[in-house]
């Protein structure tokens, strides 16, 4: 079973100068085949810093990453072979477009790891299916695209390298509700469908809560939850004090609790809490009419 | 009149080739009538691409309609030597706060709009000073804003605007890059705005939450204004919505759930309060 494991990661930016920042502090963490991961936190609490390191693009100061039981910082490990199987989509991706067509913007991964031609074709092909774009896309400039077309091509260029995970820092902001779900149900459908790890960051509790299987909570460069959801979004309370907050749903279920319904507090999306309402209140109707009956 | 009429407003972005042929032509705003009252706080809802971001800028001139006019305060956008008193009298917020930051140091940042309109020295820190103090970040005056979070630099750039005292700010997307609580803080600065110091308010924003205070919103398609109404009025139209591209608040879509179960929940469920409030009374 290939996993991430991450050991005692540290990171200091700048060391040594007026700009030294401890961006990451002892993180520990392991990340299983398959997982969805929500990855959360206010801004500056160091996703982007972390996420970077799982596919090598910054190097750990101290600890270190295991990658399917190799240890990445070996001298002999083959780290281009790693940053095409963890495919990172950066925030606002669209800003790296470069390429005249989409095709060639897709392409240009598969290109550069020397491929053969039939075979950049072919996953130049299938990468922009999956993110649910037509094949008459591919002879367009990305510049001529909406928000939401480009930020697909952007995430297909990383498809088209065949990852094994998937990491997007923010895939969503910007885009409308709808171009944000859509987004979101492509995601979901690659995890399903080819089972890609997802490792989501997020600012929308919302999102996160309704799509990962877990989540993991930074702050200040450190890990302070790491679980379900509904595990985490309990802390409604501690969350708000580190720049988050919970679905508003959660918010919903803990008054109504408090308020002596008979709802589970820990809910946290719009179906879960429509069942736990309708529930509580068929309860309170049956009892009702029972008292009226006896 | 009011603060910002727009009347049968037209704009096409024209592409040219290097000959100065016309090689496309976009219709981004297609006749469109609006008028904001003083004092008011607008939100402008919208999908990508349907305009919104070419009206804002049509508000402070930076540009100018194709046909129909704009009017900022009675005043003609067309009109060249009203430039200065329109941009004073509409301050523009845009989405991403590394990009609005120009001095080192918070309170120089904040009255450099303000000593490019000339106001005097003096005077200027008076301004610097309630304004940091209305944005809620007077204790950072000293800071550099580099080390600020994302919602700090954003109040930081409001603030700015303010110092010029105009008499109406638009807002392009102030909160599309923050994290809960930024966001949560500069809507709160910006509801201040409007209440305390009466300025009116065109915000915006992908966020539904953020819009249920606002007295008025327009929801735009297209080019077009499809919807304008109360917060209420627009989240009780679920299905039209979506059409548009745009969805309700987690609360107000619960709401609509349990109303298509039958249950008698009213229309337009705007706050995690209300929809409490509604459970309880059916229970
Ligand atoms: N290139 C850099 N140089 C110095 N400090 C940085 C750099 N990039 C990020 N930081 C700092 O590291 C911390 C973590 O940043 P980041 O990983 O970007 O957080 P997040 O993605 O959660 O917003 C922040 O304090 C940030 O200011
Ligand atoms: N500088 C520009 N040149 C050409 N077309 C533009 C330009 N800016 C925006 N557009 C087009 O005008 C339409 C409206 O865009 P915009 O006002 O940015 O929408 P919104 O802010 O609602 O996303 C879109 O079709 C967009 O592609
Ligand atoms: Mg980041
Ligand atoms: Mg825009």
């Amino acid at each position: 079973m290939s996993s991430i494991i991450v050991d005692q990661l540290n990171y200091v930016y700048s060391p040594g100068t007026a700009y030294e920042k401890h961006a990451l502090k002892d993180i520990n963490l392991v990340i299983n085949d398959g997982e969805y991961i929500g990855l959360i936190g206010h801004t500056g609490s160091g996703k982007s810093t972390l996420i970077q390191h799982l596919n090598g693009l910054i190097k750990a100061t101290a600890g270190t990453i295991y990658y399917n039981g190799e240890d990445i910082y070996d001298k002999n490990y083959n780290m281009k072979g790693l940053r095409s199987k963890v495919g990172l989509v950066f925030q606002y991706p669209e800003h790296q477009l470069f390429e005249t067509t989409v095709y060639k913007d897709v392409s240009f991964g598969p290109k550069n790891l020397g491929l053969e031609q039939l075979e950049i074709d072919l996953r130049t092909y299938e990468a922009v299916k999956m993110v649910g774009l037509g094949d008459d896309i591919l002879d367009a400039s990305p510049f001529e695209l909406s928000g939401g077309q480009k930020r697909r091509v952007a995430i297909a260029g990383v498809l088209a390298m065949k990852p094994e995970v998937l990491i997007l820092d923010e895939p969503t902001a910007g885009l409308d509700p709808k171009g944000r779900d859509e987004i979101l149900e492509q995601i979901a459908k690659l995890h399903r469908d080819s089972k890609i790890t997802i490792i989501l960051v997020s600012h929308s509790m919302e999102d996160v809560a309704k799509y990962a299987d877990r989540l993991i909570v930074m702050n200040k460069g450190g890990i302070v939850y790491n679980g379900m959801p509904h595990e985490v979004f309990v802390h409604y309370k501690e969350l708000e004090k580190i720049g988050l907050a919970a679905p508003q749903v959660t918010y919903v279920m803990n008054e109504l609790n408090n308020m002596g319904f008979s709802v589970n507090p820990s809910v946290t999306t719009v179906e879960e809490a429509t069942e736990e309402v309708v529930r509580a209140l068929s309860q309170t109707y049956t009892s009702r009419r029972k008292i009226k009956n006896d | 009149m009011g603060m910002i009429k727009a009347h049968n407003l037209v704009f096409e972005y024209i592409r040219r080739d290097e000959e100065g042929n016309v090689e496309s032509i976009n219709r981004a705003i297609d006749n469109v009538n609006i008028d904001v009252t003083k004092g008011d706080f607008v939100a402008i809802l919208g999908a990508n691409g349907s305009g919104k971001s070419t009206m804002a800028k049509h508000i402070n001139a930076i540009l100018t309609p194709t046909e129909g006019t704009v009017w900022v305060n009675g005043m003609d956008t067309k009109n060249e030597e009203k430039l200065w008193e329109i941009r004073q009298t509409a301050g523009m917020v845009f989405q991403n706060p590394d990009n609005q930051i120009i001095a080192t140091v918070v309170e120089e940042d904040v009255g450099f709009g303000a000593e490019n309109l000339g106001v005097p020295t003096e005077e200027i820190w008076t301004r610097v000073e309630e304004s940091l103090k209305a944005a809620g970040m007077l204790e950072y005056r000293h800071h550099s804003p580099n080390k600020l979070s994302g919602g700090q630099k954003q109040r930081v750039a409001i603030a700015g605007i303010m110092a010029m005292k105009p008499e109406c700010i638009v807002l392009d997307e102030p909160t599309a890059m923050l994290d809960p609580i930024g966001r949560k803080e500069v809507l709160q600065t910006i509801k201040e705005l409007n209440k305390k110091e009466k300025v009116t308010v065109l915000l915006i924003t992908h966020y539904m939450e953020e819009v249920i205070h606002a007295d008025k919103v327009i929801v735009m398609d297209q080019g077009k204004v499809v919807m304008q109404g109360t917060p209420r009025e627009i989240f009780s139209k679920v299905d039209e919505l979506k059409q548009y591209c745009l969805a309700v608040p987690q609360v107000t879509e619960l709401a609509y759930e349990l109303s298509k179960k039958g249950f008698a929940i009213p229309k337009g469920i705007l706050t995690v309060k209300e929809l409490v409030e509604a459970i309880n009374s059916i229970a």
